[in-house]
């Protein structure tokens, strides 16, 4: 059995890789967090800014992912942010939307009610409209998560140096080898959805308050990176 | 405990953008003065600005000109955040806050205001309590797991939380049924003789208004004044066709509601006890214009009517005798619940009883048309 001498001479290389593909995922996650966060109040606060960075952050969104791996490897070199500056700009789109869904979904009772009793502007948003947007706020998170987990294996087209389990993925379609393709597609698959269910978890806990039927908005999009993070979700 | 304190209106009026000409502003030139620990409905149509009325006291809205005082301070001056801490606020759609506890929506404002936890927590407790929710059931639930009725109490427990002296109340019963709103309505009168706040309170409910108010304001479309008094003087006298309108052609009734039995002077009843010598008790009952005589046992306490041609047949009284039973009313009866009662029942006479149940005197369809008569001769 060549195929299993084969992956048992790799476990180094894979434990190598998840981890790989855990920074290169994680990073884009908590800055895109960061970033969406801050767009999205600004957003709410100045109804005008809304519409442009919505449609800004539609239009990343459209471009695929391996395009956008090409075009940054001029400007930003063989580094770790040719890969990370794609990924999180793909994160924004899916977190803006159900962020300001959320923000958008809190009563206006409740709001009329947090004025009257004296909440400052920034006091009723911590403590009164974040909190209540969390549902969305956390969906955002996991889709976001997933996504991003997938698009991960496409920065395997900037080398060896990239694509966390991806690296598989394309070593395997060159040398024509199944089992290391699927080295690379089966762990992807298993982290996406291992993420997805510690984040669903924490949903739980962190709203005990809320129905358990809360759906994130997925902005849904035809990408050949969508295709394993797809497969995933 | 804080004081209450008044609360004046002087002139204010509120345009919002783009109305002007045939396009009235929401509030016109309103001047009222609610006095310090009074209740003040304001009651008009839809649209006639008694939300906006309302929410320029704890300025989420504000006026075009004009001043509304709280004691004798404009609230314009000053920091708004720290004068909606001191005023309540209760709505139709309540608003509590669903990720927090009950407990914790009703300790809103002293939160706020940087009370300890021990001392917020108790604080919330004893409201609980006073609105009629046991904190040991209620106050670790979240909102969604209470029915309208319980949200709309622990709304009242939360705006009075800080012990504000004013209260703004915006159809604060208007989304449950008629029968939680009755209940509702009458726990806030009790609360209200207890706290003596000074309320502001909204409806579209001419009969809510009266029931309500210490003072009513009538506001008109436009946001006219069309009338403040209080409710007898608004039944009695409507200031103009569009209040007579309002209050409705059976304002004579209405003001049925407002009086009470102890506010009429009761006929004497013709009374006599088990064992009673028969011809005094005769006697007795033909002196009386009312021909029935009514059998109480040793406390005073009604036992049934005998009527007249009875009695003359009777060799004895004995309980057994007695036949038809009237309603019973008590001090706190409105006249118009007696006369409903008394129609109901096809009686001329209720029985007018004390806490003991003994009988303090006799309350007829006859005295209480009067008072209607009465009542409708005051009118213009
Ligand atoms: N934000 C706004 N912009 C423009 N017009 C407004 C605004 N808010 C209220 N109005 C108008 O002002 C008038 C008074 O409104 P308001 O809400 O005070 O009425 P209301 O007496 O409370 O009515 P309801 O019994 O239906 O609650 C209405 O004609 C309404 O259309
Ligand atoms: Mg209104």
């Amino acid at each position: 059995m060549i195929e299993v001498s084969w992956a048992l001479d790799h476990l180094d290389d894979l434990a190598f890789r998840v981890a790989q593909h855990i920074e290169l995922a994680a990073i884009p996650v908590m800055i895109g967090f960061a970033i969406s966060l801050a767009l999205a109040i600004w957003a709410v606060r100045r109804p005008v800014v809304r519409g442009p960075i919505v449609s800004a952050s539609g239009v990343l969104y459209t471009i695929p992912s391996a395009a956008l791996f090409a075009a940054l490897l001029p400007v930003t070199g063989i580094e770790i942010q040719t890969a990370v500056i794609p990924l999180t700009l793909y994160t924004l789109l899916i977190y803006l939307r159900n962020m300001l869904a959320g923000l958008d979904g809190v009563a206006p009772e409740v709001i009329e009610a947090a004025d009257a009793m004296g909440y400052g502007r920034w006091q009723r948003l911590l403590r009164v409209e974040l909190p209540l947007a969390l549902p969305l706020i956390v969906g955002g998170v996991r889709l976001a998560s997933v996504s991003t987990i997938g698009l991960v294996t496409v920065s395997g087209i900037l080398g060896d140096r990239f694509g966390g389990l991806g690296f598989f993925i394309f070593e395997g379609y060159r040398h024509n080898f199944g089992i290391e393709i699927a080295f690379g597609a089966v762990p992807t698959i298993l982290l996406a959805l291992a993420v997805d269910l510690v984040l669903q978890r924490l949903q739980g806990r962190l709203t005990p308050w809320a129905p358990r039927t809360v759906r994130a908005i997925d902005p849904g999009r035809a990408d050949p990176g969508r295709a394993v993070a797809g497969g995933a979700a | 405990m804080s004081t209450a304190e008044r609360v004046v209106f002087q002139h204010v009026t509120k345009r919002y953008p783009g109305t002007g000409k045939g396009n009235p502003g929401a509030v016109e030139d309103l001047s009222l003065e609610v006095p310090a620990g009074k209740v003040c409905v304001l009651v008009g149509p839809s649209g006639c600005g008694k939300t906006t009325s309302l929410k320029m006291v704890n300025r989420l809205i504000e006026p075009t000109s004009g001043r509304i005082l709280i004691g004798d301070r404009d609230v314009m001056q000053g920091d708004v955040i720290a004068l909606r801490r001191g005023i309540g606020y209760v709505i139709q759609q309540v608003g509590l806050f669903p990720h927090q506890t009950i407990r914790e929506n009703v300790a809103t404002v002293p939160r706020l205001l940087g009370w300890e936890e021990a001392r917020r927590r108790d604080r919330a407790d004893e409201l609980l309590a006073l609105v009629g929710l046991d904190p040991a059931r209620y106050a670790e639930r979240y909102p969604s797991a209470l029915s309208g009725g319980e949200r709309q109490r622990v709304g009242v427990a939360r705006a009075l939380a800080a012990d504000p002296p004013v209260l703004l109340m915006d159809e604060p019963f208007g989304a449950v049924d008629p029968i939680v709103r009755e209940r509702l309505q009458n726990e806030l009168l009790r609360l209200q003789e207890q706290l003596a706040k000074t309320i502001l309170f909204v409806t579209h409910d001419i009969d809510e208004a009266i029931k309500m108010g210490d003072l009513v304001a009538v506001l008109q479309t436009g946001g006219h004044l069309a009338q403040f008094g209080t409710p007898d003087e608004i039944l009695a006298n409507p200031a103009s066709e569009f209040v007579a309108r309002f209050v409705g052609a059976d304002r004579g009734l209405k003001r049925l509601a407002l009086v009470r039995v102890r506010d009429l002077e009761l006929r004497p009843a013709p009374t006599a006890r088990p064992g009673d010598d028969v011809a005094a008790a005769r006697k007795r009952a033909a002196a009386d214009p009312f021909p029935y005589l009514l059998l109480v046992d040793d406390a005073n306490r009604p036992i049934g009517w005998i009527d007249d041609r009875r009695l003359q047949s009777l060799d004895s009284l004995t309980a057994d005798v007695a036949e038809s039973e009237s309603p019973l009313f008590d001090r706190h009866t409105t006249l118009k619940d007696a006369l409903s009662m008394l129609l109901e029942a096809g009686v001329q006479a209720g029985i007018v009883v004390n806490d003991a149940g003994a009988v303090q005197g006799l309350v007829t369809v006859e005295m209480i048309l009067e008072r209607t008569r009465a009542a409708a001769e005051d009118g213009p």
